[in-house]
């Protein structure tokens, strides 16, 4: 701007030591960013490199052999569908009508103020907390047992404040004149939104749920004691039994197995993030989609 | 939902006659069930969190009443649940290793999710802007347990390497991954706080001549400053809690540290590690719902706070 040598306009020395400062700081926040996010490729390209040989069909759909040493993660990734599926089946209904509770219905005061709060602590609480909850809760009073169903209410729990929050803010673009001229017509404050805002929102709400596959499938800790175990041959027959899954999969044959090949944690952990990251960029490019996409 | 009454009542007044215009036919029915319904889901929220306290405590209470001796409970180093004889609860190393684990994450975090948030809120414009903010959002999708992976086996061998210690499982290698782990919410919660500065009070700024340098010191931040400090809150709740990453890259040795490169252990951790090694109801078990109860406590306090710093500017 200050080269700019217009008649107009002389850049006195205070201008362009103005600039200069700007300039500074401009590139040390720039560089700030990107040793924050550079790790992330790091992180990427390293376990691609070192786990990216074992990874193949074979390594995916066999299940460990030679006490975890070799072999594939099959029972794991099955366990993970397990876990993700029972626990969305449970968190993604209730989370969906507490967003439309709270942008539909709850008017500003403190008693929504207070659910508010309590949302945010659900997603703060220590995810070991989380845990404890379900084995006091879920596995011990219920009398679940360590099954996927303890385990996955607990993910369900803690994983709830994902979908409330981007189902709220996905109901709350919806423009008021659509409901304004919804209730005119004579519709109900339910029909309003069976009908108008939800059909509106429902690729927002999608991208939320994506979104919250993708966490629920890397917690470790609260599955650890409520229904994930270190290994079992058998692959579930139903929520009551136990299972393997990817996270737990990869802290034990990261810290419990000795003598494993090196390779191996390295192979499960590229399944674990690949299948998050893949989640959560779908989720994203939905979003941007979604974006260009609005008509209002 | 004084709107719902007037927009269902009103041409009722206006027939004047009840029995010939009755609203309660099925959808009637139907938008009431609804709303209990929905209502009951709202409050799920706050019945969880209550659930979670009642349930953590009930297990915990036990020694808390029978067992707890304040003094040695929070002031003594000596951790040895599993001593047959005489089993010690000791906790201060414990919170040695989790305060000063969090402590150096928070060094490393602050500093640079600020500078993050400025420059994406501030400086960067177009497709870098969104470059950058998908890449944070990818850093924050990273599982705890690959974060902890990845000191256990990359983060490691550097540290031996580079600072030529014996062991590389450290304050400071937690320190890191965990500042990188807090890093992604700090800098998003920061940067929403930075975007809700009206665009106004920069385009007056920058009238009186102002660089974007000097708008972002002297106006932007100090409008968003609540909001960045609920941020930085919600940043230490979250490395306070962390749980895998800590066990997997502290070495898990219960001590005081004295340098960056001591072995530690934090609350979290020995809750995971020891869990499942004690008997249902015992005094281990017990001890372990207390940390629990804690644990709970500190993090409830902590996002009551930043909540409270972040609504009060929104009505201010």
């Amino acid at each position: 701007m200050t080269t700019d040598n217009s008649v107009m306009f002389q850049a006195s020395s205070l201008n362009r030591r103005n600039e200069k400062v700007q300039g500074l700081y401009r590139i040390l926040f720039g560089l700030m960013t990107l040793m924050l996010v550079t790790p992330v490729l790091l992180i990427l390209g390293t376990l691609v490199a070192k786990g990216g040989g074992v990874i193949s069909w074979e390594f995916l759909f066999t299940p460990p052999t030679d006490g975890m040493r070799t072999g594939g993660v099959l029972p794991a990734l099955i366990g993970t569908v397990w876990l993700v599926m029972t626990a969305l089946l449970l968190s993604v209904p209730i989370g969906i009508f507490a967003a439309i509770y709270l942008s539909e219905y709850a008017g500003d005061n403190w008693f929504t103020r207070t659910i508010n709060l309590a949302i945010i602590n659900l997603a703060g609480v220590p995810s070991i907390v989380h845990a404890l909850f379900g084995l006091g809760a879920f596995v011990l009073f219920f009398g679940f047992g360590t099954s996927i169903l303890a385990a996955s209410l607990t993910l369900a729990v803690m994983t709830m404040p994902v979908v409330i929050v981007s189902t709220r803010e996905s109901l709350q673009a919806v423009p008021q004149a659509f409901r304004e001229a919804c209730w005119n017509m004579g519709a109900t404050r339910w029909q309003t939104i069976r009908r108008v805002v939800l059909p509106n929102s429902v690729t927002g709400i999608l991208t939320g749920v994506i979104l919250e596959v993708s966490r629920t499938a890397g917690e470790t800790a609260p599955i650890m004691f409520t229904g994930a175990v270190f290994f079992t041959p058998f692959l579930p027959q139903s929520v009551l039994d136990q299972t393997m899954a990817l996270s737990l999969h990869l802290f034990v044959a990261a810290t419990q197995v000795p003598g494993i090949a090196e390779e191996v944690p390295y192979g499960i952990a590229l399944v674990l993030i690949g299948l998050v990251l893949t989640m959560n960029s779908a989720s994203i490019a939905f979003r941007m989609w979604l974006r260009g996409k609005k008509k209002w | 939902m004084a709107n719902s009454t007037t927009a269902s009542r009103a041409p009722m007044a206006a027939a004047g006659d009840a029995d010939s215009f009755d609203r309660r036919n099925v959808d009637w029915y139907v938008d009431k069930l609804v709303q209990v319904l929905v209502f009951i889901c709202g409050i799920s929220a706050i019945i969880f969190v209550l659930g979670i306290f009642v349930f953590v405590t009930k297990e915990g209470i036990g020694f808390v009443f029978q067992h707890l001796d304040f003094k040695e409970f929070f002031l003594t180093p000596y951790w040895f649940p599993s001593d047959a004889d005489d089993p010690e609860y000791g906790i201060l190393a414990l919170m040695a290793g989790t305060a000063s684990v969090t402590g150096l994450a928070m060094l490393v975090a602050i500093p640079f999710s600020l500078g993050a948030a400025i420059y994406i809120a501030e400086f960067a414009t177009g497709k870098t802007r969104e470059v950058l903010k998908v890449l944070v959002e990818l850093l924050a999708a990273i599982p705890s347990v690959v974060w902890g992976f990845i000191g256990l086996v990359i983060m490691n061998p550097l540290i031996i390497k580079w600072f030529d210690v014996p062991v590389g499982l450290c304050v400071l290698n937690a320190g890191i991954i965990l500042g990188l782990m807090a890093a992604p919410i700090m800098t998003s919660i920061a940067e929403d706080a930075l975007k809700a500065v009206p665009d106004r009070y920069r385009e007056a700024a920058e009238a009186m001549g102002a660089t974007r340098w000097q708008v972002t010191y002297k106006v932007v931040l100090p409008a968003a400053k609540n909001g960045l400090l609920g941020g930085v809150l919600l940043g230490v709740g979250r490395g306070f809690g962390e749980t895998m990453a800590v066990l997997m890259a502290t070495g898990h040795a219960v001590n005081i540290p004295d340098s960056i490169f001591d072995s530690v252990r934090a609350l979290t951790a020995t809750i995971a590690a020891e869990l499942g090694e004690t008997v249902v109801g015992g005094e281990h078990y017990q001890v372990l719902f207390t940390i629990g109860i804690l644990l709970f406590l500190v993090t409830f306090v902590v996002n009551l706070s930043a909540d409270l710093i972040v609504r009060g500017i929104r009505k201010g």
